[in-house]
C-alpha cells in the first residue's frame, strides 16, 4: 500500500485542515503582519502553502524557542521540584519544505545522540511532517548545493502541487496513518506517478537556472579549520554585522540553547530558550568569555556549520541552503557571501 | 519577595506599589501614621533617593511581578532635595504614561502625586482613592508577567 | 555614483582620509553591505544605489576609535543621526568627514517580494542620479516591473526632507519623498478603544523572536552593555517567553531613546518579522512635540534633549493621559 498517490483539490483543503486539527494539533504557513510564519491552526487563518519560505523555519515545533525543563517551589516548607511533561500529543507539521525537512536531519544528529534530548524526542515520535515541493523557489534557495532535492522532500509524506490538486505520497509508515486518517478527503490516484515526475522535472529545471545554485562548497568540511580559522578574510568579513540574532533564529538547523532560571513567585523556573552565537554572553562560562570580539563571533557562526559539524558528523553540513538567512540579515551579510569569498584563494593570505 | 501577593489570599486583593521619595513623601507616609490616618495595607512602599530615581523598568516590573497599580510620590515641584529631580519625573513618567496608554493597558493604574513632609493627611487620602480605583479597574492582567501568578 | 566615487578615490589618495565608509557591491543588485574602504583600489567594489539604505552614522562610533580620519557617505536622514551621536559625545567629529549623498527614497526588496514577485535575480532602475519611476526587475519567471515609488521603504514615504544637516560636502541631487503623513498611523491608533490598541500590539509583537536586531541597528542605542544583556537580569534577552517580555522590551528601548531617536526607521527596516516598531518612537516623538513643543533630534548638535531639559510649567503626568 505505501507508495500510492493520493490527491486532493486546493479548495478542499480547508476541510482537510479542520478534520486534522480536530484530532491533533496542526501547524501550518500562516500570515499575519505581513509575514508567513508556521503556527497553530485556527478556523479562518490566513493559510499559505504557496509561499515557499516561512520567515521562521518550522523548527519550533520540534525545538521551541523556549520550553520550561522543571519547577521548584516550596509548599509547606518543603521543596518540590516538578519536570515538566514530555509532549504527549500527535501533532502534524504540514507544508515543510526539502530544506526544512533536512534541518530536522542535521538537529537529530545533535539531539537524538546519546545523550538523547528526551523533549526532542518525544515531539520528533509524536510529529507527523508533510512537506511540500517547492514549485516557485526563490533566488535565495541554494539547497540544491547542499545536495538537497526541492522536487522530492524527505518527510513521512511528500506532497506536490500540480495545477489545481495537491497530490501527496506517504513515504513513512506515519505518512501512510495519516493518510488513512484522510480518506473522507484523499482520493487515491492512479497514474498520477507521471504527473509528479514531470513537476519534478519542471523544479529541477528552475533550480538549476537559481544563482546560488552552482555553489562550490569546495574546500569547506571536516578537516579544514587551520586553514580557514586564522584567515584574514573574516576581518573583511565580520565588519557590517550587528551582532543581532537574526541569522541564528531563523535558521532551521542552528541548535543552541541556553538554560535560564526564572523567579517565579514562590519558586524558580528552568527554562532553556535559543541561544545565538551572536550575542556577547553566549558560552560565557565563571571564567569568562572564550570570544570575546564579534569576529570571533562571527567566525563560529560559519566555521560550526562548515567545519565543525562536518568534522564530527561524517561530513555533513549544518547549513541546508535554505537562504533565510540571506533574506534576513539586517546588514545583507549570509554564509553564501562567506562561502564565495573563501571559494577564490581558499582564504589564503 | 516581599511584595508578591501570597497564596492563601483566594480572595482577589489589588497590589498597589507606591514609590516614595525618601524626603517628602516617605517623610509623609511617616506623618500619616503617627497622625493614626489610616491607608490600605495593599499599598506597599518603597523608598528611594528621589522620584526620579524610578526608572520605568522598575515600574514595568512592578507590573510583571503582579503589581495592579503603581503609583509614584515625591516632593512637590520646587522642594526637591536635589533642587530638579522630580521636574524630570514629571515628564518622563508623562511619556511612560502615555505609552502604557498608547499599548493598550489600562489608564489610571499608575499616577504620580506631590506629596510633602508635612501632607500626612493627604498621603493617606491619595492612597485610599487610588486604592478605590485600582479595586474598580480589577486585576492587572494585560501588563503581568504570567509565571508570576502561582 | 561615478562622481562620488571619484571624488572618494581623490580623498584617499591626497591622503585626506585613512578610509572610507560606504557600501560594497553584493552578490546581487539588491544586496549591497555597508563596509570600510582603506585605498582606492578597494573602491573598485564601492556602490550607491537605492538599495543602499543602511544608516551608517552608527558605525562612526567604531571609526572614531580608528586612526586617522574616515569618510562617510550620509543620506539626508542619516545627517539627524550623526548630530545626535555628537551630542552624545559618542563621535568625533574631527575625525570625520562627512560626504552628503544624494537620495530620492531608498528601497526595500521585501516591498518588491510583497507585491508578489518571485525569484528576482536582478533590478535596475535603482540608480541615485536617475529619474526613472520604475524599476525593471528580471527574475527567474521572466521579467517584471514595478514603480520605484511602490518600492520604497516605509520611512522614505514620511521622508525627512531633502537637506542634511551636517555635512563637508554634498555631491548628488536629494529629494523629498514624503507622501504621507508622519502621525497618521500613531493617530489611528490613538483613536481606538483600548482593547482594541492592546489587540493590535499583542498581535504586532507576537512576532518578535527577540533578535536585537532593532536594538543593534539603532543608533541612538549606543550603550556598551545593554540592560537586556545582564546577566542579574532573570528575563530571557533572547526568547519570547511570556508575552510581558516583548512589551517590556519594547518599551524600554523605545523609552532609552525617547527625545534622542531621530526616526531614521532603521529599527522597522531590519525587523525580520515586519514589527511596526517605529509606531512606539514616532508615539514618543508626538507626544514630546505636543506636550514640550515640537523638537527634532538631531536637528543641530546642540540643543538639550527634552528628557534632559523642563520647564517649571510642564504639564502633570495624570493631567497627560486623561486629557485625551
Amino acid at each position: 500500500m505505501m507508495g500510492g498517490i493520493y490527491g486532493i483539490s486546493k479548495d478542499r483543503l480547508e476541510g482537510l485542515f479542520s478534520a486534522l486539527a480536530a484530532e491533533r494539533e496542526l501547524y501550518l504557513p500562516v500570515l499575519s503582519g505581513g509575514k508567513v510564519n508556521f503556527s497553530v491552526w485556527e478556523e479562518g487563518a490566513d493559510v499559505r502553502l504557496d509561499v515557499t519560505k516561512t520567515a521562521k523555519s518550522p523548527k519550533d515545533a520540534f525545538f521551541p524557542q523556549f520550553e520550561t525543563l522543571y519547577t521548584c517551589r516550596t509548599e509547606e516548607g518543603k521543596l518540590k521540584i516538578d519536570p515538566e511533561e514530555l509532549c504527549r500529543r500527535e501533532f502534524v507539521v504540514f507544508g515543510m519544505r526539502a530544506c526544512d525537512a533536512a534541518g530536522l536531519r542535521v538537529l537529530d544528529r545533535v539531539f537524538l545522540s546519546e545523550p538523547v534530548d528526551t523533549f526532542y524526542a518525544a515531539r520528533r515520535e509524536l510529529g507527523t511532517i508533510v512537506s511540500i515541493a517547492c514549485g516557485e523557489p526563490e533566488e535565495s534557495c541554494f539547497c540544491r548545493a547542499f545536495g538537497i532535492d526541492a522536487a522530492a522532500p524527505d518527510a513521512d509524506a511528500a506532497a506536490w502541487f500540480s495545477g489545481e490538486r495537491l497530490l501527496m505520497k506517504p513515504q513513512t509508515e506515519k505518512g501512510m496513518r495519516l493518510v488513512s486518517s484522510l480518506s473522507e478527503y484523499l482520493t487515491e490516484e492512479d497514474g498520477a506517478e507521471a504527473v509528479i515526475e514531470e513537476e519534478q522535472a519542471k523544479i529541477r529545471a528552475i533550480t538549476e537556472k537559481l544563482p546560488y545554485s552552482s555553489l562550490s562548497l569546495e574546500g569547506w568540511g571536516s578537516g579544514e579549520t587551520k586553514r580557514k580559522f586564522d584567515s584574514p578574510l573574516w576581518e573583511k568579513l565580520y565588519r557590517p554585522c550587528l551582532a543581532c540574532g537574526t541569522c541564528t533564529f531563523v535558521c532551521p538547523t542552528c541548535q543552541c540553547y541556553d538554560i535560564k532560571d526564572y523567579k517565579t513567585k514562590n519558586g524558580v523556573q528552568r527554562y532553556r530558550c535559543w541561544d545565538s552565537c551572536m550575542y556577547s554572553d553566549f558560552t560565557l562560562m565563571a571564567g569568562g568569555n572564550n570570544r570575546t570580539t564579534q569576529l570571533q563571533r562571527f567566525r563560529q557562526r560559519f566555521m560550526h556549520k562548515l567545519v565543525y559539524f562536518p568534522e564530527n558528523n561524517e561530513g555533513m553540513f549544518s547549513c541546508v541552503g535554505c537562504g533565510r538567512c540571506v533574506d534576513s540579515c539586517p546588514s545583507s551579510l549570509n554564509i553564501v557571501k562567506v562561502i564565495k569569498a573563501f571559494g577564490k584563494d581558499g582564504g589564503d593570505e | 519577595m516581599q511584595i508578591e501577593k501570597t497564596a492563601q489570599n483566594k480572595e482577589w486583593k489589588p497590589m498597589i506599589v507606591a514609590f516614595c521619595c525618601n524626603w517628602c513623601s516617605y517623610a509623609g507616609a511617616d506623618l500619616a501614621g503617627s497622625s493614626r490616618l489610616s491607608y490600605p495595607a495593599d499599598v506597599k512602599i518603597i523608598r528611594v533617593p528621589c522620584s526620579c530615581r524610578v526608572n520605568p523598568m522598575f515600574i514595568l516590573r512592578a507590573f510583571e511581578r503582579g503589581a495592579d497599580g503603581v503609583i509614584i510620590c515625591g516632593c512637590h515641584p520646587g522642594d526637591c532635595h536635589y533642587t530638579t529631580g522630580n521636574y524630570y519625573t514629571r515628564r518622563r513618567m508623562a511619556l511612560l504614561f502615555s505609552m502604557l496608554d498608547f499599548i493598550g493597558v489600562e489608564n489610571g493604574r499608575t499616577r504620580v502625586e506631590w506629596v510633602s513632609a508635612a501632607e500626612g493627611a493627604k498621603f493617606s487620602a491619595t492612597m485610599n482613592e487610588f486604592t478605590a480605583k485600582i479595586r474598580s479597574l480589577g486585576q492587572n492582567v494585560r501588563l503581568g508577567d504570567l509565571r508570576c501568578r502561582n | 555614483m561615478q562622481e562620488l566615487k571619484k571624488r572618494l578615490c581623490e580623498l584617499l589618495s591626497d591622503g585626506t582620509v585613512a578610509r572610507v565608509l560606504g557600501w560594497r557591491r553584493g552578490e546581487t543588485s539588491f544586496d549591497p553591505e555597508p563596509a570600510f574602504f582603506g585605498s582606492a583600489e578597494e573602491l573598485s567594489d564601492f556602490v550607491y544605489d537605492g538599495f543602499c539604505g543602511a544608516n551608517l552614522s552608527k558605525m562612526m562610533i567604531e571609526a572614531a576609535r580608528l586612526e586617522g580620519k574616515t569618510a562617510v557617505c550620509l543620506k539626508p536622514c542619516d545627517t539627524y543621526s550623526y548630530n545626535q551621536l555628537i551630542k552624545e559625545h559618542r563621535v568625533d567629529r574631527e575625525k570625520t568627514y562627512i560626504i552628503g549623498v544624494g537620495c530620492r527614497g531608498k528601497l526595500d526588496i521585501d516591498k518588491i517580494r510583497a507585491s508578489g514577485i518571485k525569484g528576482i535575480l536582478s533590478v535596475s532602475g535603482t540608480e541615485c542620479d536617475g529619474d526613472g519611476d520604475t524599476l525593471f526587475v528580471k527574475t527567474v519567471y521572466g521579467d517584471r516591473t514595478c514603480k520605484y515609488a511602490d518600492a520604497m521603504l516605509s520611512r522614505c514615504h514620511v521622508c525627512r526632507g531633502k537637506e542634511h544637516k551636517i555635512y563637508d560636502e554634498i555631491i548628488g541631487e536629494s529629494r523629498d519623498t514624503t507622501d504621507g503623513d508622519r502621525f497618521s498611523e500613531v493617530e489611528k491608533l490613538e483613536a481606538m478603544a483600548p482593547r482594541e490598541r492592546f489587540e493590535f500590539f499583542r498581535r504586532e509583537l507576537s512576532r518578535c523572536i527577540r533578535c536585537n536586531a532593532c536594538r543593534n541597528v539603532c543608533p541612538a542605542c549606543s550603550c556598551r552593555k545593554c540592560v537586556f544583556d545582564s546577566n542579574n537580569f532573570d528575563s530571557a534577552q533572547k526568547a519570547n517567553v511570556d508575552p510581558f517580555e516583548e512589551k517590556m522590551f519594547h518599551i524600554i528601548r523605545a523609552f532609552h531613546v525617547a527625545g534622542r531617536c531621530t526616526d531614521c526607521g532603521e529599527c522597522s527596516r531590519v525587523c525580520p518579522e515586519n514589527i511596526p516598531l517605529h509606531l512606539f518612537n514616532r508615539k514618543f516623538i508626538k507626544d514630546i512635540n505636543t506636550f514640550y513643543g515640537e523638537y527634532t533630534a538631531g536637528e543641530d548638535a546642540e540643543e538639550m534633549c527634552p528628557l534632559t531639559d523642563f520647564d517649571f510649567g510642564d504639564a502633570e503626568p495624570g493631567d497627560v493621559t486623561s486629557g485625551r
